[in-house]
């Protein structure tokens, strides 16, 4: 193990048991699948959790990296959704669906990090718990006026209004995308699985690699100590702006998977209002703040969680919540912290006895 | 190393929790017809425990002519839990009936009901589990959002659908899929037609919910048919899922604009404040509604004799006096300690036009899920059913009801015919 050690370095190998955790799901869920081991609730699940886990690693970049707390996941989550949801369907029928879900990708990162990007210029230049309010109030607004927002094209082209389907005045031809609060239907089935993972690794590779940049650094930097970095040259405002647009871009691209695996999409407090973005944070927390791996880990369980307890019927909400305290506990209270330590160096010890004795 | 060790357990746990989901599926295969009841008694909570015995026992008996699955879908927790609760419990007495009588074609039915929160994935996630619990047909989901989600689902794996209360349009936009209620349009459209043609009023005011489906759906279309109608709409005011607490600025408009007739296409919980908030500010106007009215005689607090006049256009009224009602509402009155709405008889309804399809389908236990599927798109369209909702009702093949609505005035604070 040490020789092998030597030639990469300690993080190398750590991000290496990442990406290596997940090519391995991969690999063994789609053996699973193949032989018909996995059970259609699993399989139905396999899509959320790459959601999920994508939308983890990206808050984690927010509230890890960056030291801000970000309340408003959910909305970016939302606008990347909505945005690729009504390209894919003005382009159904035009377009083969690899380039367009290609671009659809493309369009939702781009809008979700446009958006985050406005979001952070005022707030971000300030100290504070600022970020966590305006993104709060961000997300509900976004939920707010996609669910008045009625958008249609026809050979006129784009129309839009805040009033009703009515007062768009579309032409015979004419397709309505967005419904307001019917929100988009018919959106194409083009997430898969396969689809998910390569997204996750490619999240995970911008997100590794950004963290051990020169960039990603700086932003440390800043976390551990505002003064400090500030007084070594660093642009604080900057680094604070690409951290946070990068982690609302991925957000966005979770919600493009997430668009892209049901056919209706509808702007609810359920999917996308404060709930979803309290439960991202959730994933974040439980993972453990600033570790990538854990994100997914934590997002992929409590995902699971809910679905495998439906046999306890409406006690799963309890147990749910029961769990999410023991994991708090486990994971973060200073005398479960000790003890762990202690179990440890005791199966350490004995290891090491047996070695001795062998 | 100390979140190495964290990882190690928790990615241990992820896939102890994998092989789980494995192994339950594995045991459904093959699943012995024990397991099974007790499964089901497990979702069937809300009925007691001597129910519950009483359909294990049920399902030993009548064994010989196997079981009939239905998987039920809708909200059973959350803001929403009021209609998907509803609608289980509609469906679990008529299944407890069906089976008393002796199954359909001699199987034994089974309902497992599962929960989706609103959500269109939780939905799609219920779907699944019915579907590994062998569903033959789905009965739901009771939202329309949901709805139309597991409908893309069910035909890809060409499942019988058949939703209670999924009324927007796209529900039943696959062939495999049928639907209890009225959709959104057709509510919006006969509203409009009952008030020109009985001319109940030349100036009418809408106030909708702009963030729900079934609101909006049915303003949409109650607006576009109003253009052909002998009356005007005069004002348009929404309210969201948000802000439903005040409806002064609505009313006042409404009142400005001069409207002798105010359309709430809304649900009663709403409604219930907006006539209330009317009568403090001294506008008395004629109210009208559609099926999610019905109930406001049931809502806490509020003065019933506000409704007094209120008409409603809704396929279902708790105090009809024909048989089937009164039956059905006392048996809800005395297994769930409350008078059913709409939504338990859509639930009520969906189990009972399975069973008239299935009957003319003549569908045997043995049959796989495409063959159920294509025989029962068949039946249905050939069936015509007396239920709650609504007598002889028939469908054509593009999955919409065809029925009267029925309008209802309310009277010394009951629903009266007019």
């Amino acid at each position: 193990m040490k020789t092998k050690a030597a030639g990469i370095s300690k993080t190398t190998k750590n991000d290496l048991i990442t990406y290596g955790m997940v090519i391995l799901t991969y690999i063994i869920v789609q053996i699973l699948v193949s032989t018909g081991h996995v059970s259609s609730l699993i399989q139905g699940l396999l899509v959320p959790f790459c959601t999920y886990a994508i939308v983890a690693v990206a808050l984690n970049l927010t509230v890890g990296i960056l030291g801000e707390l970000s309340l408003g996941h959910a909305g970016f989550m939302c606008v990347g959704a909505f945005t690729s949801a009504v390209f894919s369907l003005a382009f159904k029928q035009t377009m083969p669906s690899g380039p367009r879900f290609f671009l659809a990708l493309l369009i939702g990162a781009a809008s979700a990090a446009l958006v985050g990007f406005l979001v952070g210029i005022p707030v971000l230049r300030l100290k504070g718990d600022y970020l966590a309010i305006v993104t709060l109030a961000f997300g509900e607004i976004i939920k707010n006026i996609i669910n008045a927002l009625y958008l249609g094209v026809d050979s006129d082209g784009i129309h839009f209004t805040m009033k009703d389907a009515l007062s768009l005045n579309m032409k015979e031809d004419g397709l309505v995308l967005i419904k307001g609060a019917q929100g988009v239907t018919g959106t194409p089935n083009d997430s898969s699985f396969t689809v998910g993972i390569v997204l996750l690794l490619v999240t995970l590779f911008i997100v590794l690699n950004f963290i051990h940049s020169r960039t990603g650094r700086a932003v440390m930097a800043i976390r551990d100590n505002r003064i400090a970095a500030e007084s070594i040259g660093i642009n604080v405002t900057k680094y604070k702006l690409i951290a946070f647009t990068l982690s609302a871009s991925l957000a966005g691209v979770a919600g493009v998977l997430y668009a892209h695996n049901l056919s209706t999409l509808n702007a609810l407090p359920k999917n996308f209002g404060y709930n979803m973005s309290i439960l991202i944070l959730v994933f974040v927390v439980l993972g453990g703040i600033g570790n990538i791996r854990g994100s997914i880990i934590a997002a992929v369980l409590l995902t699971l969680l809910p679905e495998i307890l439906r046999g306890l019927s409406d006690y799963r909400m309890l147990i749910y919540s029961v769990v999410l305290i023991a994991m708090m506990i486990f994971n973060w209270s200073p005398n479960a912290i000790f003890f762990r330590k202690r179990l440890r160096q005791r199966l350490t010890a004995g290891r090491k006895s047996e070695k001795e004795e062998a | 190393m100390k979140k190495k060790m964290v990882s190690l357990m928790l990615a241990g746990a992820m896939m102890a929790a994998l092989l789980a989901g494995c192994g339950s599926d594995g045991a459904s295969n093959d699943a012995a017809a024990e397991t099974e009841t007790t499964e089901a008694a497990d979702t069937t909570e809300a009925a007691d425990a001597t129910e519950a015995a009483d359909t294990a026992e049920a399902g030993d008996a009548t064994a010989a002519g196997g079981t009939f699955k239905i998987g039920g879908i809708g909200p059973l927790t959350g803001g929403a839990a009021v209609y998907g609760v509803a609608a289980k419990n509609g469906s679990q007495i008529a299944v407890d009936e069906i089976n008393a009588a002796g199954g359909i074609n001699g199987m034994t039915v089974e309902l497992n009901f599962q929960d989706d929160e609103l959500d269109a994935e939780k939905s799609v996630n219920a779907y699944n589990v019915l579907k590994d619990w062998g569903a033959q047909v789905i009965d739901g989901s009771v939202t329309s959002a949901c709805s139309i989600a597991v409908s893309e689902k069910t035909y890809q794996d060409q499942i019988f659908q058949l939703t209670p209360s999924g009324s927007a349009v796209d529900c039943v936009q696959y062939d495999n899929a049928f639907r209890i209620c009225f959709s959104d349009p057709n509510q919006g459209i006969a509203s409009a037609q009952y008030i020109g043609e009985n001319g109940l009023a030349s100036k009418v005011a809408v106030i909708y919910d702009s963030s729900d489906v079934y609101s909006s759906g049915i303003y949409e279309k109650f607006a576009q048919e109003a253009e052909n109608q002998p009356f005007e709409i005069v004002a348009a005011g929404a309210f969201t899922a948000d802000n439903k607490t005040d409806f002064s600025v609505q009313l006042q408009q409404a009142k400005d604009a001069g409207a002798e007739l105010v359309f709430l296409p809304i649900y009663y919980t709403e409604a219930s404040l907006i006539l209330t908030q009317a009568d403090s500010m001294g506008f008395d106007v004629q109210f009208f509604g559609c099926d999610g009215l019905d109930g406001i005689l049931g809502v806490e607090n509020f003065d019933a004799s506000l409704a007094e006049g209120v008409m409603l256009l809704t396929p279902f009224a708790a105090d009809a006096t024909d048989d089937l009602t009164v039956n059905f509402v006392t048996e809800y009155n005395n297994r769930f300690g409350e008078t059913p709405n709409q939504f338990a008889a859509d639930g009520y309804d969906t189990i009972y036009t399975i069973k008239a399809a299935a009957e003319k389908a003549g569908i045997t236990a043995d049959m796989s899920n495409e063959e159920i599927c294509a025989a029962l798109s068949q039946a249905m369209t050939e069936i015509s059913v007396d239920g709650l909702t609504g007598d002889g009702i028939t469908w054509d093949a593009s999955g919409e009801p065809s029925k009267a609505p029925k309008a209802v005035v309310i009277k010394d604070g009951a629903y009266a015919a007019m």
